[in-house]
C-alpha cells in the first residue's frame, strides 16, 4: 500500500517540469506574479531615477493609487462573479459632485451632504445590481447603459463646474489631511482609510461564507444555485457593497485632488479594471484574490509615475499599460490549464 | 482539539447536518416520500402529464425512461428546482412546497445532478458544504461571521472516508484538479453527510469507467442500508437491474408502470419504456 502510493507520488512528482512547477505555484498563489511584477518594476524605476524610492517619493505614490485601489475593490468583487463594472468612474464622479454641491459654501452640514453622496452611490450600485439580477441584463449592458447615465446626471447637477476645496466643509477635505511629512514621507487619511477597506472586504471573501459565495457563484452560477447558494441575493449584494466602495473611494477622491471635478479620473474604468486583471483576477470569475488588485494598482500606478519620473512620454506610459494587460491576461490563461 | 467554546450559536448548520445520524422512519410500509398527479408545462409542451410515484425508506428506485419522458422534469419537481403546475408531494405524509432547492434541502432532500453542481475552482470540504457553511464557535463566528475552515476539512474528510472513498485524499483539493470519478464522489458525499430522508442521484454513473461505475453503485447501497430512499434515475439498464429494488418506468409525460428486477428482464423493461409492451395493473 506505502510502496505504490510513493511510486504513484514520484511518479507525479517527475512529471512536472520545472515549468509545470511554477504553474502549479502560481495557480496556487496567483498574486506571485503580479508581485514578482511589482518588485522588478521598483528595482527598475529606482535604478532609473534615484528620486524615486525616497521617502516623499513613496508617500505620493500611495495617494496617487488610493483612488484607483478603492476603486478596484468594488471592481474586483464583480469581476469575481463574472461580472464587469464600467459605471465605477461615473458613480464616484456623481457621488463626489453630489457631496460637493450640497456642502458647498456651508449650503448644508458635510456630515449630512457626505451620507447623502454615500447613500446615492449605494443607490447606483444597487440599481445596476437589480438590473443584473432581475431583468438578467449583461452586466456589460447595464454598466455601459449607466455609464452614460450616471455621467450625465453629475454634469446635469453640477453644471459641469468644479468646486475648491476651499469653498468645501472640512469633513469633506479631511481624507486629504494626514500626518508629516516625516522623513518627506506623507500618510494620508484617505491612504489609511483605503487599506482598512482592503482589509475589511478581504477579510469578508477570505473567512465568510458570503465570500465563498462570491467565488461560487463566479466560478459556475448553475451549481452555485443547485447548491442552494442564493445566486441573485450574492449578486444584488456585490454590486451594493461596490457602490458603496465607490462613494467611499469619492470621499478619498475630493481630499486628494484638493476639489470637486465632473471630469476627474477620466481613466478610473480602465484603470480599476486592468489593476484587477494584472492583479491575477480571471475576468472570467471564481477566481482571484483581493490583495492581488491591491498589487495591481501599485503596478500600475507605479508605471505611470516612474516613467513619469524618468521623463518618460506619458504616450509610451498608456502604452507599457497596454503590454502589461495583454501579458497578464495570457499568464491567467495558461494557469487556468494546470492539471492536476 | 476540542475548545470547549460555546457552540449556542451554530448558525448556518441546516438540516441532518454531517454525522447526523439521520434517523429515517424504520417504518417501511409508508412511502417517506410520495407524489400525485404532478403536471409540468413548458409553453405547449407537457413535460409532466399527472405523474404518480412512491419511495420507500431504505430502498433504491429506479426511474427509467426514455429520453424526453419526462425524467428529470420529474426529479426537478421533486428537488425544488422547477415547481409543478399542479399536483401534490409528501414527504413523511406531510404535504411540502418546495420553491427551490434549498426548500427540498432543508426538509432532508439532497440531489446529485447529472451536471453534478460542483464548483471548481473551490476545494473539496468548501463543496461539501457549500451553502451550509459552518461558522466558528464564539464572537468570531457569531460577530465576525468567520467560517470554520478546519473544522470543516476534518468533518468533510471523515464524511468521505465513512463511504470508503480512497480517490479523495486532501480536502484542500480544488475540485477542478480532481477525475470526473473523483468528482462524482464529491458530489455523492455531500449528499451522503446532509441527506436526511432522501438521496436523488440523476444518472450518476453516466460519465464514468466500469470500475468507478461500481463505486458509485457501491456508495447507493449503503447509502440504501443506512434506511435512506434513494431514487436513481439512469440510462445503464445493467446496473438499475443491479442495484434498483424497484423500477419506475416513465413513459411520454406519464408513469408507465412499476416492476421489480426480480419480476421482469432488461428486455421486458426496455419494452415497457418504449410502448412496445404494457403493464397490466
Amino acid at each position: 500500500m506505502t510502496t505504490t502510493q510513493s511510486a504513484a507520488a514520484e511518479f507525479a512528482r517527475r512529471q512536472q517540469s520545472p515549468l509545470q512547477r511554477v504553474q502549479h505555484l502560481l495557480h496556487g498563489y496567483p498574486w506571485l506574479s503580479p508581485l514578482l511584477i511589482l518588485v522588478i518594476a521598483f528595482v527598475a524605476f529606482t535604478a532609473m531615477n534615484s528620486r524615486f524610492a525616497t521617502p516623499s517619493s513613496l508617500g505620493l505614490l500611495l495617494q496617487q493609487t488610493a483612488v484607483v485601489a478603492a476603486l478596484a475593490i468594488g471592481q474586483t468583487l464583480i469581476i469575481l462573479t463574472a461580472g464587469i463594472d464600467l459605471s465605477v468612474g461615473a458613480i464616484t464622479i456623481l457621488s463626489m459632485m453630489v457631496m460637493a454641491t450640497l456642502a458647498k459654501d456651508g449650503g448644508m452640514n458635510g456630515i449630512v451632504a457626505l451620507l447623502i453622496g454615500l447613500l446615492l452611490a449605494v443607490g447606483a450600485g444597487l440599481l445596476n445590481g437589480l438590473l443584473v439580477t432581475r431583468l438578467a441584463l449583461p452586466p456589460f449592458i447595464v454598466t455601459l447603459g449607466t455609464l452614460s447615465i450616471f455621467t450625465a446626471i453629475a454634469l446635469l447637477y453640477s453644471g459641469g463646474s468644479s468646486i475648491q476645496a476651499d469653498h468645501l466643509p472640512s469633513i469633506l477635505n479631511f481624507l486629504g489631511e494626514g500626518f508629516g511629512p516625516r522623513g518627506g514621507f506623507r500618510l494620508t487619511w484617505g491612504v489609511i482609510a483605503v487599506a482598512v477597506m482592503y482589509a475589511v472586504v478581504g477579510f469578508a471573501l477570505s473567512q465568510t461564507a458570503w465570500g465563498r459565495h462570491v467565488y461560487a457563484v463566479g466560478d459556475d452560477r448553475e451549481s452555485a444555485r443547485l447548491s442552494g447558494v442564493g445566486t441573485q441575493r450574492v449578486l444584488l449584494t456585490v454590486y451594493t457593497v461596490a457602490g458603496l466602495i465607490y462613494g467611499l473611494a469619492a470621499w478619498v477622491l475630493i481630499g486628494r485632488s484638493g476639489a470637486a471635478t465632473p471630469n476627474a479620473i477620466v481613466d478610473a474604468n480602465l484603470n480599476s479594471i486592468t489593476a484587477v486583471v494584472i492583479g491575477g483576477t480571471s475576468l472570467f470569475g471564481g477566481r482571484g484574490r483581493l490583495v492581488g488588485t491591491l498589487i495591481g494598482a501599485l503596478i500600475v500606478q507605479s508605471l505611470q509615475f516612474g516613467l513619469s519620473l524618468a521623463g518618460i512620454d506619458q504616450q509610451f506610459r498608456v502604452l507599457a499599460t497596454g503590454v502589461l494587460v495583454i501579458v497578464a491576461v495570457s499568464v491567467d490563461q495558461w494557469i487556468r490549464k494546470v492539471k492536476a | 482539539m476540542s475548545a470547549d467554546a460555546p457552540t449556542t450559536d451554530q448558525p448556518v448548520a441546516t438540516h441532518g447536518g454531517l454525522f447526523s445520524t439521520a434517523e429515517p422512519s424504520s417504518d417501511r410500509t409508508h412511502p417517506v416520500l410520495s407524489a400525485r398527479g404532478l403536471v409540468k408545462t413548458f409553453g405547449r409542451v407537457v413535460g409532466l402529464d399527472g405523474v404518480d410515484l412512491d419511495l420507500f425508506p431504505g430502498e433504491v428506485l429506479a426511474v427509467i425512461g426514455d429520453n424526453g419522458a419526462g425524467k428529470s422534469t420529474l426529479i426537478k419537481c421533486l428537488t425544488g428546482a422547477l415547481v409543478p403546475d399542479s399536483g401534490e408531494i409528501r414527504l413523511d405524509g406531510q404535504l411540502v412546497h418546495f420553491k427551490r432547492p434549498q426548500d427540498a434541502r432543508d426538509a432532508g432532500i439532497e440531489t446529485v445532478y447529472q451536471q453534478l453542481a460542483v464548483i471548481p475552482a473551490l476545494d473539496i470540504a468548501s463543496n461539501l458544504y457549500l451553502a451550509r457553511e459552518e461558522r466558528r464557535p464564539g464572537p468570531l463566528g457569531s460577530v465576525f461571521r468567520m467560517l470554520d475552515k478546519k473544522g470543516m476539512k476534518e468533518r468533510a474528510g471523515q464524511a468521505v472516508q465513512d463511504l470508503g472513498i480512497q480517490t479523495i485524499q486532501n480536502m484542500g483539493q480544488a475540485v477542478e484538479t480532481l477525475s470526473g470519478g473523483q468528482r462524482q464522489a464529491v458530489a455523492v458525499s455531500r449528499a451522503a453527510a446532509f441527506g436526511g430522508k432522501v438521496v436523488i442521484l440523476d444518472e450518476p454513473t453516466a460519465a464514468l469507467g466500469v470500475k468507478e461505475g461500481n463505486q458509485v453503485l457501491e456508495m447507493i447501497r449503503q447509502l440504501r442500508d443506512r434506511g435512506l430512499g434513494i431514487i436513481l434515475i439512469s440510462h445503464n439498464m445493467p446496473h438499475v437491474w443491479d442495484v434498483a429494488d424497484r423500477i419506475h418506468i416513465q413513459r411520454l409525460g406519464g408513469r408507465a408502470g412499476v416492476i421489480t428486477p426480480s419480476s421482469h428482464s432488461m428486455t421486458d423493461g426496455v419494452a415497457v419504456m418504449t410502448g412496445a409492451m404494457r403493464l397490466e395493473d
